[in-house]
C-alpha cells in the first residue's frame, strides 16, 4: 500500500471516530456555519467539539506548518483529507477570512514572531478577522486610501474610515491598509497593519443591503491604536501585500465552484414537452449559459494544472474573476426566470424567506467586490494584452 | 489527465506553427483565389504536410501515422487556422480517417493507410440541405445482385473535386429523420453517374455539390453493417467537430493578435487608439472568451483521445468555438475600421473562413440544442 493510501485509511478511521453525526449533515445556511472568534456562539456542542478536534490535528488549516497550528500536510495529503471529509459529508469545521486571506499573506510576508502570534489563534478559531481595505473615497481606486496612521514610536495612532468591512461587527481583529506617508507617491505610502478591534477607538455600523441582509459594515477609527510589532512587511510597502491578497481573493471569488447545474433547477421547476423544457426560448438561454459555465469550469481546471506545471497565474486571475462573477450574475438572472413569480417572494416559509430573490441580489456585488469587472478589464488590457495606459 | 499540453504536444505545436507560418502564410490562400487555382490547394504544401506526419496525425504507426491523436490533430488544425492554410487535411486526415478508423477490415485499413501517408485523399458527403441534419438523409439506395445503386444529391462537401474517394451517408431503410436505416458507402470519384460540381464559396476553399445518378457500387463498398451507418459516423463526426473547433480557435486567435497589433500602432486624435478604454474593455473581454474557449476544446480533444464518449464535449466545443469566432472576426473588422473592409487587408479572409467553419457539421444553434438534449433537457 502506498504511503498516501495508508494515510487515507488513517484519516478515514479518525474521521469516523471523531466527526459527530450532526456535523455530517449539510449546513442550512449562513446561520449554522462555524466562523469562530471571541464573540461566536456555537449552535451546538457538536459544532464546538468538531472544531476543537480538527484544530487539535491542525486540520482546520491542513497545509500550514505545524508550528503555526497547521497540519503540515502536503498538497496531496490535504486532497486526501478533503475527499475523505466529503465522503462522509463532513462540514467544514471552521470558515474565516483569517484562513482564506490573512493566513496566506502572513505566511508569505510575516516574520516568524508574527506568524507565531497570529496564525495559531486563526487555526483554532479563537480570533475572527475582518478586512479593512475599501474606503468611501477609495473603491476601485483603492490606492487613494486616506486612513491615516501616525508613527508614535512603538505604536501607530489610526484615524479614518473603512467601508464594506465584511462582518466587522462580529470580528475581533482587523487587517488594515493605512497611509503612513502622505508625501510619497500614492502606492508607496501605504502600510499593512493588524490591530485589535476591541478598543475604544474602533466602532462598527452594519450596512443594510438591497437583499435585506447586512454582511458588511462601516468601520470608524478614532485614535485607534496599533502596536508596531503588528506592522506586516516594511512601512510603505503595504501595497505589495494588498495586491497579493487581492489576487488571492479574486481567484477565490472567480472560483464559484461546482454549483447545482442550472438545468437541474430548471428540470425540477419546469414542465417537459417531448423531453425538453417547455419554454423553448428559456431552454436556449439555459443551454448558452451552461456552455459558458462548462467552458469556464474547464478553464479553472486548466489554470490549476498550469500552475501545478509551474506557470505563474499573475493577471490571469483577473480574467477568472471577471468571467466567473459575470457568469454567476447571469446564472441568477436565469434562476429568476426558471422560478417565475415564485422567485420574487420576499418573506414566508414557502420561499425560505425569499432565498431566491435575496441570493440573486447578493450576486450583484460579485462584480463589484474584490475589484469591479471594469477594474479587471483594465488589468487584463494593460498587464496581459499590453495596451497603453 | 492534466488539462495542459505535455512536452511532446508542445513540441508539435511549435513545429506546426513554424511550418504553416513559413510554408503557407495567408498570401498563399490569396494567390490560390486570385489565380482561380484548379486544385484549390498547393500540392507541394500537402506533400510536405504528409512528410511532416500531419496527414497521419491521428493514425497509429501501423497505418503509417504519427499517433499524436486528436489533441495532436487539434494542434495542427489550430496552427492551420492562424494562417488559413488550404489543404485537404480536415476532409481527409481528420474526417475521413476518423470514420475509417472505426473499421478493422483489410479494405478499410488499406484505404486508411493511404490517407494517413497522404497518398490518397478522401472526404465525407453528408449534408443534403443548407442546414446540417444528418438524420434527415434521403440519398436513396437500391440493392442489386452484386451491390447497390445510389441516387440523390449531397452538398457542402469539402475537397470533393480533388478527392480520390468519397464516403457517402445514404438511406437503406426508414424515413428521413430516422437515425436507423442509414449506411455508409465508399465511392471512387471516377464512378459513372457521379457528378462533382465544385462550388466557389466565401472562404475560397474547396467545396462541392455531388449528384448521384444511378451510381453502381459493389457490395464491398458498403462500410460496416447495413443500416448501422449513423452509429459509426456520429462518434467520428464528433471527433472531427472538436478538431474543427480547434481550427476556429486558430482563426479567432489570429484575428485577435492582428487586431491587438493594430490597436497598438494606429493613431487618431494624436493618440494610440489602444489607449481608449472603450476599446480596451472590449479587447479584454475578447481575450477572456478566447481563453475560455481554448479550455473547452482541449478538454474535448483529451476526452476523444482517452476513448470517452465525446458527443457532449464536441457540442460544447463546437458551440463555444463558433460563438467566439463570430465575436472575434466581427470585433476584428470593427476595430480595424475602414481598412478592415478592404480586400487588400487580410482580415477579411478570416471572417470568411470563420463563418463557413462555424456552419460545418452544425453551428452554435445546432450544437447548443444538442448540448441541451445530451444534458437531459
Amino acid at each position: 500500500m502506498s504511503e498516501l493510501e495508508t494515510f487515507r485509511l488513517e484519516v478515514r478511521n479518525w474521521l469516523e471516530a471523531n466527526c459527530p453525526d450532526s456535523m455530517r449533515t449539510p449546513t442550512k445556511g449562513l446561520e449554522d456555519v462555524c466562523w469562530g472568534g471571541r464573540k461566536f456562539v456555537f449552535e451546538s456542542d457538536d459544532q464546538r467539539i468538531w472544531l476543537n478536534r480538527m484544530a487539535d490535528k491542525g486540520w482546520t488549516v491542513p497545509t500550514w506548518p505545524k508550528e503555526y497550528g497547521g497540519g503540515g500536510l502536503s498538497k496531496a495529503e490535504a486532497k486526501v483529507l478533503a475527499s475523505e471529509m466529503k465522503r462522509i459529508n463532513a462540514r467544514s469545521p471552521l470558515n474565516s477570512f483569517g484562513i482564506w486571506m490573512l493566513g496566506p499573506a502572513l505566511l508569505e510576508f510575516g516574520t516568524h514572531e508574527q506568524k507565531l502570534e497570529h496564525l495559531p489563534p486563526i487555526a483554532r478559531g479563537e480570533i475572527r478577522w475582518s478586512q479593512g481595505y475599501s474606503e468611501p473615497n477609495a473603491g476601485s481606486d483603492l490606492a487613494s486610501l486616506a486612513t491615516k496612521a501616525e508613527d508614535k514610536g512603538d505604536h501607530f495612532i489610526i484615524n479614518g474610515q473603512k467601508v464594506w468591512t465584511s462582518y466587522a461587527d462580529k470580528s475581533d481583529w482587523i487587517f488594515c491598509l493605512v497611509r503612513t506617508d502622505f508625501d510619497a507617491k500614492k502606492h508607496d505610502g501605504i502600510s499593512f497593519v493588524l490591530f485589535d478591534m476591541d478598543q475604544k477607538g474602533v466602532t462598527t455600523k452594519p450596512i443594510l443591503l438591497i437583499s435585506g441582509n447586512s454582511p458588511f459594515c462601516e468601520t470608524f477609527f478614532d485614535d485607534a491604536i496599533a502596536d508596531k510589532k503588528n506592522l506586516i512587511g516594511e512601512a510603505g510597502k503595504g501595497w505589495t501585500i494588498a495586491k497579493y491578497l487581492l489576487t488571492h481573493e479574486r481567484t477565490m471569488i472567480g472560483d464559484i465552484g461546482m454549483p447545482v447545474p442550472l438545468s437541474s433547477l430548471a428540470l425540477d421547476k419546469m414542465e417537459l414537452e417531448n423531453g425538453q423544457l417547455d419554454d423553448a426560448m428559456l431552454r436556449g438561454d439555459i443551454a448558452a449559459h451552461e456552455i459558458d459555465a462548462a467552458s469556464f469550469m474547464f478553464t479553472m481546471e486548466r489554470a490549476k494544472d498550469e500552475a501545478k506545471a509551474g506557470a505563474s497565474l499573475g493577471a490571469f486571475s483577473s480574467m477568472l474573476k471577471y468571467y466567473g462573477t459575470e457568469l454567476n450574475k447571469d446564472r441568477h438572472e436565469l434562476i429568476l426566470k426558471v422560478n417565475g413569480s415564485d422567485a420574487y417572494e420576499w418573506e414566508g416559509q414557502f420561499s425560505n424567506d425569499g432565498e431566491i430573490a435575496r441570493n440573486w441580489l447578493r450576486t450583484k456585488a460579485n462584480s463589484i467586490e474584490g475589484g469591479t469587472s471594469e477594474v479587471q478589464l483594465n488589468i487584463i488590457s494593460k498587464r496581459i494584452i499590453g495596451l497603453p495606459g | 489527465m492534466a488539462l495542459v499540453l505535455n512536452e511532446e504536444q508542445q513540441l508539435l505545436k511549435e513545429s506546426a506553427e513554424g511550418f504553416f507560418a513559413e510554408k503557407a502564410p495567408v498570401v498563399q490562400l490569396r494567390q490560390l483565389r486570385d489565380d482561380k487555382s484548379e486544385k484549390g490547394y498547393s500540392a507541394d504544401l500537402w506533400q510536405e504536410m504528409a512528410e511532416m506526419g500531419f496527414a497521419g496525425v491521428i493514425a497509429g504507426e501501423e497505418l503509417g501515422g504519427t499517433g499524436f491523436g486528436y489533441v495532436g490533430a487539434g494542434i495542427v488544425a489550430e496552427a492551420m487556422g492562424t494562417t488559413l492554410a488550404a489543404s485537404p487535411f480536415m476532409a481527409s486526415s481528420v474526417i475521413a480517417l476518423s470514420v475509417l478508423n472505426a473499421f478493422d477490415d483489410d479494405h478499410s485499413r488499406a484505404i486508411a493507410h493511404k490517407l494517413a501517408t497522404g497518398a490518397e485523399i478522401a472526404t465525407l458527403a453528408i449534408d443534403e440541405t443548407s442546414r446540417h441534419a444528418p438524420e434527415k438523409t434521403t440519398l436513396k439506395v437500391s440493392e442489386t445482385e452484386t451491390g447497390y445503386v445510389l441516387n440523390g444529391m449531397k452538398t457542402f462537401v469539402p475537397d470533393a473535386h480533388v478527392a480520390d474517394k468519397i464516403l457517402v451517408l445514404a438511406r437503406t431503410a426508414g424515413e428521413a429523420g430516422d437515425p436507423d436505416g442509414l449506411s455508409l458507402f465508399i465511392v471512387d470519384t471516377g464512378a459513372k453517374g457521379m457528378i462533382v460540381d465544385r462550388t466557389v464559396m466565401t472562404d475560397s476553399r474547396n467545396w462541392a455539390k455531388i449528384t448521384f445518378e444511378n451510381v453502381s457500387v459493389s457490395s464491398d463498398n458498403l462500410l460496416g453493417d447495413k443500416g448501422n451507418g449513423w452509429k459509426t459516423l456520429e462518434p467520428a463526426l464528433d471527433k472531427a467537430r472538436l478538431v474543427i473547433a480547434a481550427e476556429l480557435l486558430g482563426v479567432s486567435q489570429e484575428a485577435y493578435r492582428v487586431t491587438m497589433e493594430y490597436l497598438k500602432e494606429r493613431k487618431q486624435f494624436d493618440t494610440i487608439i489602444g489607449s481608449f478604454q472603450a476599446l480596451q474593455h472590449r479587447a479584454a473581454h475578447w481575450y477572456s472568451e478566447l481563453e475560455v474557449t481554448r479550455s473547452a476544446i482541449l478538454k474535448g480533444l483529451q476526452a476523444a483521445d482517452s476513448g470517452q464518449n465525446t458527443a457532449w464535449f464536441a457540442s460544447l466545443a463546437k458551440a463555444k468555438a463558433s460563438k467566439t469566432a463570430e465575436l472575434s472576426t466581427n470585433e476584428a473588422i470593427q476595430m480595424h475600421g475602414g481598412i478592415g473592409m478592404t480586400d487588400e487587408y487580410d482580415i477579411g479572409f478570416y471572417i470568411k473562413r470563420a463563418r463557413v467553419l462555424q456552419h460545418l457539421y452544425g453551428d452554435f444553434n445546432y450544437h447548443s440544442d444538442r448540448f441541451a438534449k445530451l444534458s437531459g433537457y
